[in-house]
């Protein structure tokens, strides 16, 4: 049996999830203020994700850079090479809120999409 | 509304939906959306729409809104000044000078950080410095990384935000040094933006000395005893570029000071009533310039409060409130937002904001009056980074008839 304090990131409580795994299986989440701290605690032990928020290079804007975020969580391993691919985009004005930028990326099944209108 | 951040937004559309005809927006930026406009990260609109958004996608929720009501806004317009009788003074430079008389004015300038001068680190002065909003800023819109190797000063939930953002971008972040035994930044701050990346948070250390002439080459830091003094033998030099400082924001009061309004020297910001009046009659305030919020939901939930008691002002004019009550910090709290009740006014609940000064694990928050004890709350772990919220229901204060004064502590174990 194995104990680990994980700290839920799903909403700003930030829960001391304690995680009771045996056998690789979780037996056991305990302090979770919701129900969602079960799954979030399942996730990070065993294929943890988070939500990639960075800029890409735009053309014929006010500004030089978009901000983007993938649409949904990506795995935390891949984080560092999605900044890669997504150094190499540049996307030229307009763009609208949530118009996608880059799909798929990495093979992940998750599209990258832009945060914010850009004339 | 002066001021177009999510504050001034939320109170103008709240103002317009409750039958206001004549709202203007005054923001001195090239846009809506205030501060948000560099949070590109996630982490906003959980209370409010119930999904993760960045701070540009919430931001434009509530500029969708402005633009479909055809609420007014002018941008690049400065307010240089407001009378206790609520004339405005801008300036731009499409129309010059404007003058506005205002029914009720709703504050909604938000906050700045404060710079570096207010902790006084000894050593020269180069290049390589800035606060942690500046390099968001750089980083985020103006497309400019402001370094390589980086050291920050203060775990403020911007420098969490930062670290992440610099190391992502391929630069180091060496260390965060937190002066307080503990961060002032979000928990889930710290697990996304330094743990997962193994950025070492050092608590109970301060920067002593920056090095460098022209460009910052290191700092020497050291760790700090309980009166926050640098114990000496403990200092360690970290090669670096780059200082960021993320130690505080201050509410942007000027312009409250020349409407009259007095500041609560605990909060920075107005001292106000439950409906966020400030002292001077039809001036209202909320957001950040009252008291510097974690969460954008909360900000929203201020601005209708506000918008609220500015409609209500100006169908029914000035009253004097028959039941006042004062809202006391105690021990262990070091404020609480709105700082007065109207108690005659109360409909349904009102809601209090505070901070406590310490952390505390299993301590209970205990709301006390002059006429007998209200009620009590267990919480598990109170943090100074986390500002707590407590709703009095109108139906306990009519327990109290004549309730004059409200004191809320925390009271330990
Ligand atoms: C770096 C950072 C990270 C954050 N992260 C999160 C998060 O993850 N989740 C979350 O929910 N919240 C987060 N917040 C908190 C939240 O974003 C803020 O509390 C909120 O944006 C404050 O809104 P505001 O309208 O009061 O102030 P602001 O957004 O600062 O808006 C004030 C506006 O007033 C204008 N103004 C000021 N003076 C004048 C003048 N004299 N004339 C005309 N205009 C004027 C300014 O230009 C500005 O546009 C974060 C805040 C910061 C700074
Ligand atoms: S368990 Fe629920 S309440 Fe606790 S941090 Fe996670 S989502 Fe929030």
């Amino acid at each position: 049996m194995q104990e680990r304090y994980i700290t839920c990131i799903l909403c700003p409580q930030g829960c001391n999830l304690k995680v009771q795994i045996d056998d690789g299986k979780i037996v056991s989440v305990k302090n979770n203020g919701c129900e969602k701290g079960p799954g979030y605690a399942n996730d990070e032990v065993f294929h943890p994700t988070r939500v990639l928020t960075t800029t890409v290079r735009i053309r014929k804007a006010k500004l030089p850079l978009l901000p983007v975020r993938t649409q949904k969580p990506i795995p935390k391993g891949k984080i560092f090479e999605a900044m890669k691919v997504l150094a190499g985009i540049e996307v030229e004005a307009p763009v609208t809120v949530g118009q996608v930028i880059y799909s798929n990326i990495l093979n992940t099944g998750v599209d990258v999409i832009a945060t914010r209108n850009m004339n | 509304m002066i001021g177009g951040g999510p504050a001034g937004l939320g109170a103008a559309v709240e103002a317009k939906k409750l039958g206001i005809d004549d709202v203007l927006i005054l923001e001195r930026d090239r846009e809506l959306g205030g501060i948000l406009n560099q949070c590109i990260h996630n982490g906003f609109g959980l209370q409010e729409f119930n999904e993760e958004l960045t701070g540009p996608e919430y931001a434009d929720r509530f500029i969708k809104q402005v633009k479909e009501l055809g609420i007014e806004y002018k941008l690049d317009t400065m307010v240089l000044d407001i009378t206790p009788d609520r004339k405005i003074t801008a300036v731009n430079s499409h129309d010059g000078l404007i003058e506005i008389e205002a029914g009720a004015v709703i504050l909604a300038m938000g906050c700045r950080e404060r710079p570096r001068g207010a902790i006084n680190i000894p050593g020269s002065r180069p290049a390589g410095i800035f606060t942690a909003g500046t390099a968001q800023r750089f980083a985020n819109m103006e497309g400019y990384l402001p370094g390589k190797e980086v050291v920050i000063l203060g775990s403020g939930d911007i420098g969490l935000i930062m670290a992440r953002r610099f190391t992502l971008e391929g630069a180091k972040v060496k260390a965060v040094c937190e002066i307080m035994p503990y961060s002032s930044g979000l928990k889930r701050n710290i697990v996304q933006c330094l743990d997962d990346f193994g950025i070492p948070l050092l608590l109970r250390h301060t920067v002593v000395r920056i090095h460098g002439k022209d460009r910052v080459e290191g700092v020497t830091i050291a760790e700090v005893d309980d009166k926050k003094e640098p114990i000496p033998g403990t200092e360690k030099y970290i090669p670096c570029d780059t200082l960021l400082l993320s130690v505080g924001l201050i509410p942007e009061n000027e312009l409250s000071k020349k409407a009259g309004v007095i500041l609560d020297k605990n909060t920075g910001g107005a001292y106000v009533w439950d409906d966020r009046e400030t002292t001077t009659p039809g001036i209202f305030a909320c957001g950040n310039v009252l008291q510097v919020h974690d969460l954008v939901d909360n900000v929203t939930d201020e601005s209708r409060i506000a918008a609220q008691g500015a409609v209500r002002f100006l169908k029914e004019g000035e009253k004097t409130e028959p039941q006042p009550i004062n809202i006391n910090p105690g021990d262990g709290v070091r404020y609480v937002v709105p700082q007065r009740v109207k108690k005659s006014r109360v409909e349904g609940a009102f809601k209090m904001f505070l901070r406590v000064t310490d952390v505390y694990e299993n301590a209970k928050l205990v709301v006390d009056s002059d006429k007998g004890r209200l009620f009590a709350i267990n919480k598990r772990r109170l943090s100074p980074g986390e500002m707590e919220y407590i709703n009095v229901t109108q139906r306990l204060l009519n327990r109290f008839p004549d309730i004059r004064e409200i004191t809320i502590k925390v009271e330990r174990g």
